[in-house]
């Protein structure tokens, strides 16, 4: 077997893995760094539950050969609470009771934060178009769509607190 | 199942010289096709050669009026160029059509054109805006119209060794317009059961000068049909001239009964479309509603 | 809403607290059915059947065994010859020898993706490099997918007829039920308006977003672990001990978290396999389906082929009913057919009905439960049928229901008396409601339909135990779908009248705590949470008895209040001792403090839901845009107000999927052509509009807090009341499900 060393920053650290060159990111994220809170859904890019940033762009990581994460940056769901304090997306998801399974939600956040990031006021289409590509099956997207906005209102008032 | 080779080479040079000494290798764009086909098992392909670390196959630029879009660039990425937003909002419409956020994030029009899908969003809109493709290989590089490249479904006329560098989207007039529109199921996620582009150039009176129509998903292929516009050049896209468009669409149309659509339904939504989507150019380019 | 007798004050039911495990949910540090890896664990992998139906002739495994880091392999041969046993531990009642040969095929394939061997190697590449040197010799055998061709009489049969023959003619009919009463013929012929109709539709899939897997160790000792997520780990234990013909005492099944089930986890495809494949290796082995396997090999609910007949008189009184069904099985006896024919009718006041429906074989996986199992396909029928009464009866469909509707004491199909139903409640608030009156824009329509599922209680044991600090702990053996460790926080913590965060829920592994059934039929709330109050009201007392100890009085002289025993009598009389007090002092009063409630829990009442949906529909393009839906419940009472919404605004959502674009899609030779989310298009987000719930409360006077289950109802009335939009918007009747553009195209232009 002919693996591949790779070094990438994921979540912040510098992180080295040795990886076959068919894996995909989110195989060694899983299985190699033990990552899992990314999950697999459908493994071809259909339900969004292995969204991750790479090079702070969000993809499906299920989509991504872990050999091309090579000097690039990866945050997953592990890297988006500062310690023990969760990110307002979180927190706003445990609100709204936004999740019932829960197994769809960290590709969730990763998604909603990713909007937020680029967009702190988004209409509720905007927000239902940008989470288009992350299947939830319990929810029904109502209260997903409602934590995302209250979210994005408490960040604008945190940075006009700032 | 062995794994493929990864490569991700710094020159186009490397890359032709990779996928030349491999027939089975094949170029990474955004992966989201490809990776989805290797895993499960469709393909085989004995080498991956990822191109986003050639720095020039990456970003939309200028060379005078021509835009220059690297076969790297991601599909969202189209939209933070403002110049290329107003001059092709079509195109950069139906890049931003594909599957998900997530994945445009790493999708790119290369890759939606050479994996050779008649449902390809973005090729009707880069036939209709009449794109031309550089292909680099073995012997050099060469200029190709876009429609020219895929020859049926899953095939390219590309040769052995030879790959797309990049897209070039020809200069504007002062009042041109297109567009791009599908139906699908859903709002997003979904493959189009039918695809239309529009491209069109009026002059200051309102006359259609030039009108390109491209369909998806009705042929093996992304048809170019050149009745459709000529149907609407002369005229003041009134509603004869759109119904004479719909008709030569409509006879244009060649589709399949499959799991996305029947050949009925496909047939009727070309022909909606193709009005709706000349109606978006149309008023991109200036007319009076 | 409607005003309840007495008014009750709650110190947390109905609040929505956050839930305790939801930072472990949010944060990716919860551990689902995927993400358990244990120590040394192999990898498994499966083989697949490529066709609908063959008689396997040989499997060569040699050249699977011989590839370096391959540890062991199995086919449907390592697994032991089994009697026939029916089991009713999941949702509905298995025959163990099905779900053996639906683990691994035995003599047949009976469906496209049918498990017919399996490898453990050290990594997953290898185990599917493996699976694929398996070579297995088929006799490809004729198919047959459609029921009325499964019914044919030159149809194959997918089950061998019985051997020496049982004087009945072998057919594919796995299922026959029959109710009603009175003079059904008489009576249509009688009635003043008669409407009839056939509807359709192709099976659906539950669409659970985490694919199934578990983990499985099995020692030489006869011992053995299984990791893995499921609706019940219970359920897994003894189907796969009963599969492997082994003590189910010797089985510890661990529930992981469970990433979605909608019913489709409440039977075993992997545990038996990964099992047997631990054993033949010595290691712990894991066994994960991709989502294509999910599709291909786990139970969608049956498609549906449903004529109805409905017969009123001219003010709209219902006479007569008859509905006859045909669903789907699939490759194994399924269980749809009961529900259906108990889900159909029941909701209105019939003299003259008669409800049957078979379940036939085919070459599908076979059907499993989804949401209500049964109900949405009949209600999509009998809903549409009403619809069109209202119309011929130039009747508003709201009504004509409310003139009909089913009130406690009238009869449900099955001859029984319907208890405190809180349908007519529903009717009325959703008359009252602002939707109901609100204008419509342009090719809008507003459609509505009403329907209800019996729900379920049964087994279910809790154990809630005192800490030395006097904060409480409840184990279920209920695995947590969708909130249900709050509610039984909510719930305990409203018996003890302590914060809730003084209790914590945990669901417990089978050797840990006693039985319970599965989460599903909507049980989960009302039994084990039944469980939960008896526990925690042994607890109160208990508490109460150690602070008289303590204080040397009487028992009866101690009650507890807002947390604390207090001394009501007698010279000690208003001392007061906290949780915290008693439990910190229980070593020397007696020993530690728990108590258990095992019980089955008896007098659930069904659920009754009521829904107004309105559509957009571009009349070109034939594309239905959900522009509004309102779903009012009973709910019996919230226990926890968000997640009884999650569960309406969820069922909701499937229910629009179920009606709008999701659909199985087999080609000619067998081969299902949408294993995948591309192209099985589930509802996603920008598909959607918000869903305005209105929760109508008729407390279940059987449950100590009046809870009725409220997951399943709510996917029942989508299918009809999106048909009737769209027949409001456009004119057209669609009986034929899912309406996807080019359906409703071509029932507005003619085509097709």
């Amino acid at each position: 077997m002919n693996r591949i060393h790779v070094n990438s920053t994921i979540n912040g650290d510098v992180t080295e893995f040795l990886c076959d060159p068919g894996a995909s990111l989110l195989d060694v994220l899983r299985d190699t760094l033990h990552l899992t809170g990314s999950k697999e859904g459908c493994g071809s890019g259909d339900c969004g539950a292995c969204t991750v940033e790479l090079d702070g762009e969000m993809v499906c990581s299920c989509l991504v050969l872990a050999a091309e994460a090579e000097g690039r940056t990866v945050a997953t769901i592990e890297g988006v609470a500062e310690g023990s304090v969760l990110h307002p997306v979180q927190q706003k998801f445990l609100e709204h009771a936004a999740l019932q399974c829960g197994f769809c939600t960290p590709g969730f956040i990763v998604a909603a934060k990713s909007l937020l990031d680029r967009n702190p006021n988004p209409t509720e289409t905007e927000v239902r178009y940008w989470l288009a590509g992350n299947l939830c099956r319990c929810t029904g997207y109502d209260k997903i769509v409602r934590a995302v906005m209250d979210a994005a209102a408490e960040l604008r008032q945190e940075r006009t607190a700032a | 199942m062995p794994s493929p080779a990864f490569h991700a080479p710094d020159t186009v040079e490397g890359v032709v010289a990779l996928l030349s000494g491999d027939p089975t290798a094949r170029p990474l764009g955004g992966g989201t096709d490809l990776i989805v086909q290797m895993r499960s098992g469709r393909i085989a392909p004995g080498a991956v050669v990822d191109l986003k670390r050639i720095a020039a196959l990456s970003g939309v630029r200028r060379e005078g009026d021509v835009f220059v879009i690297g076969a790297a660039t991601r599909c969202t990425a189209l939209k933070d160029n403002a110049d290329l937003c107003a001059a092709w909002p079509g195109v950069v419409e139906a890049a931003n059509l594909i599957g998900s956020v997530q994945v445009r994030n790493r999708a790119t029009m290369a890759g939606n054109l050479c994996n050779a899908s008649p449902a390809a969003d973005s090729v009707p809109a880069l036939v209709a805006a009449g794109a031309t493709c550089v292909v680099a290989g073995p012997a050099g590089t060469r200029e190709v119209a876009v429609q020219d490249i895929p020859v049926s479904p899953g095939k390219t006329s590309l040769a052995s060794g030879e790959f797309v560098v990049e897209f070039r989207l020809p200069a504007r007039g002062a009042r041109a317009g297109d567009a791009y529109l599908r139906s699908i199921p859903r709002t997003e996620m979904d493959i189009a059961v039918v695809g239309v582009g529009a491209n069109l150039d009026l002059d200051a009176e309102g006359t259609c000068t030039a009108a390109r129509i491209a369909l998806g998903a009705v042929a093996p292929t992304v048809v170019l049909v050149e009745a459709a516009g000529a149907a609407l050049v002369g005229t003041k896209l009134d509603d004869g001239a759109l119904s004479a468009m719909v008709e030569a669409v409509t006879a244009a149309c060649a589709p399949i009964d499959d799991k996305r659509g029947t050949v009925a339904y496909r047939k009727a939504m070309a022909g909606v479309l193709a009005k709706r989507t000349v109606q978006i150019a149309a008023e991109r380019a200036g007319a009076k509603a | 809403m409607n005003a309840p007798e007495k008014i009750e004050t709650f110190r947390h039911i109905g609040t929505r607290p956050v839930r305790p495990d939801g930072v472990d949910k949010v944060t990716g540090k919860a551990l689902y059915g995927t993400d358990f890896k244990a120590p040394g664990m192999l990898w498994g992998a499966i083989l697949r059947s490529p066709h609908p139906h063959a008689r396997i002739l040989s499997i060569d495994t040699r050249a699977a065994e011989k590839l370096a880091g391959v540890k062991a392999v199995a086919t449907g041969k390592d697994l032991p010859t089994l009697e026939s046993l029916v089991m009713h531990v999941g949702e509905g009642a298995s025959d163990i020898v099905d779900i053996s040969h639906n683990c691994l095929a035995f003599d047949k394939v009976l469906y496209e993706g049918h498990p017919v061997a399996a490898v453990a190697a050290i990594t997953p590449e290898l185990a599917r490099e493996a699976a694929a040197l398996i070579s297995v010799e088929y006799e490809v055998l004729p198919h047959v997918l459609g029921l009325e061709e499964a019914l044919a009489d030159d149809a194959p049969l997918i089950r061998e007829p019985a051997k020496g023959g049982t004087g009945e003619t072998p057919s594919n009919v796995a299922m026959d039920v029959t109710m009603g009463r009175g003079e059904v013929e008489a009576a249509l012929s009688g009635a003043a308006v008669v409407v009839e109709g056939r509807y359709t539709m192709e099976p659906v899939h539950q669409g659970y977003i985490e694919p199934h897997a578990c983990v499985a160790s099995w020692n030489g000792d006869g011992q053995a672990q299984i990791w893995c997520s499921s609706q019940g780990h219970f359920m897994v234990r003894s189907l796969t001990a009963s599969v492997l013909a082994i003590p189910q005492s010797d089985i510890r099944v661990t529930p992981l978290e469970i990433g979605g089930g909608f019913g489709g986890k409440t039977t075993v495809y992997l545990e038996p396999v990964a099992m047997i494949l631990s054993r033949k290796s010595g290691r712990p082995v894991r066994l994960g389906m991709s989502r294509e396997d999910v599709f291909r090999a786990t139970g969608p609910a049956p498609g549906a082929i449903i004529d109805v007949r409905l017969g009123a008189d001219a003010d709209g009184t219902l006479v007569a009913a008859e509905v006859t069904f045909k669903y789907h099985s699939g490759a194994f006896a399924a269980n749809d057919a009961g529900a259906g024919v108990s889900s159909a009718i029941g909701h209105y006041r019939i003299a003259n009905t008669r409800v049957s429906g078979i379940e036939v074989l085919c070459n599908r996986p076979a059907a499993k439960a989804y949401r209500a199992p049964g109900a949405p396909q009949v209600n999509f029928a009998v809903e549409s049928a009403m619809d069109e009464l209202a119309i011929r009866l130039g009747m508003d469909p709201l009504e004509l229901r409310m003139k009909n509707a089913a009130r406690p004491g009238d009869l449900q199909t099955s001859g029984l008396p319907w208890g405190e139903i809180g349908w007519m409640q529903c009717l009325e608030a959703a008359k009252a409601h602002p939707h109901w009156s609100a204008p419509l824009g342009p090719n809008q329509g507003r459609g509505i339909a009403g329907g209800y599922w019996g729900n379920y209680g049964g087994p279910s044991t809790v154990n809630l135990s005192v800490a030395e600090d006097g904060t409480f702990t409840v184990a279920t053996g209920s695995p947590d779908i969708g909130g249900s460790r709050a509610s039984m926080a909510i719930m305990a913590a409203e018996v003890l009248e302590v914060p809730y965060e003084q209790v914590r829920c945990v669901v417990a592994d089978t050797s840990s705590i006693g039985l319970s059934f599965v989460t599903g039929g909507s049980r989960t709330t009302f039994a084990t949470g039944m469980a939960t109050v008896e526990a925690a009201r042994e607890v109160k007392r208990l508490l109460c008895e150690r602070a008289a100890r303590t204080w040397q009085v009487p028992a009866q002289h101690v009650e507890w209040r807002d947390g604390h025993a207090v001394c009501t009598s007698g010279e000690r009389q208003g001392s007061k001792m906290s949780a915290a007090q008693v439990a910190g002092s229980s070593l020397h009063s007696g020993g530690p403090v728990t108590a258990t409630s095992a019980l089955s829990a008896q007098g659930w009442l069904p659920g009754f839901g009521f829904h107004i949906c309105d559509v957009e529909v571009d009349q070109e393009t034939g594309h239905v845009s959900i522009v509004r839906y309102t779903a009012v419940q009973d709910v019996g009472r919230a226990i926890h107000a968000d997640y009884v919404e999650g569960q309406i605004q969820g069922g909701v959502a499937q229910g629009i999927g179920w009606a709008l674009n999701e659909t199985y899609i087999y080609n000619k030779d067998g081969k299902l052509e949408n294993p995948g989310f591309l192209d099985y298009r589930m509802p996603v987000a920008s598909d959607m509009p918000m869903i305005d719930t209105v929760m109508v409360e008729v407390p279940n006077p059987v449950h100590p807090y009046g809870v009725k289950g409220v997951g399943e109802v709510p996917i029942v009335p989508p299918l009809a009341a999106v048909a009737n939009a769209v027949r409001a918007a456009t004119g057209k009747r669609m009986r034929s499900l899912p309406m996807s553009p080019d359906k409703v195209h071509a029932a507005l232009h003619g085509e097709g």
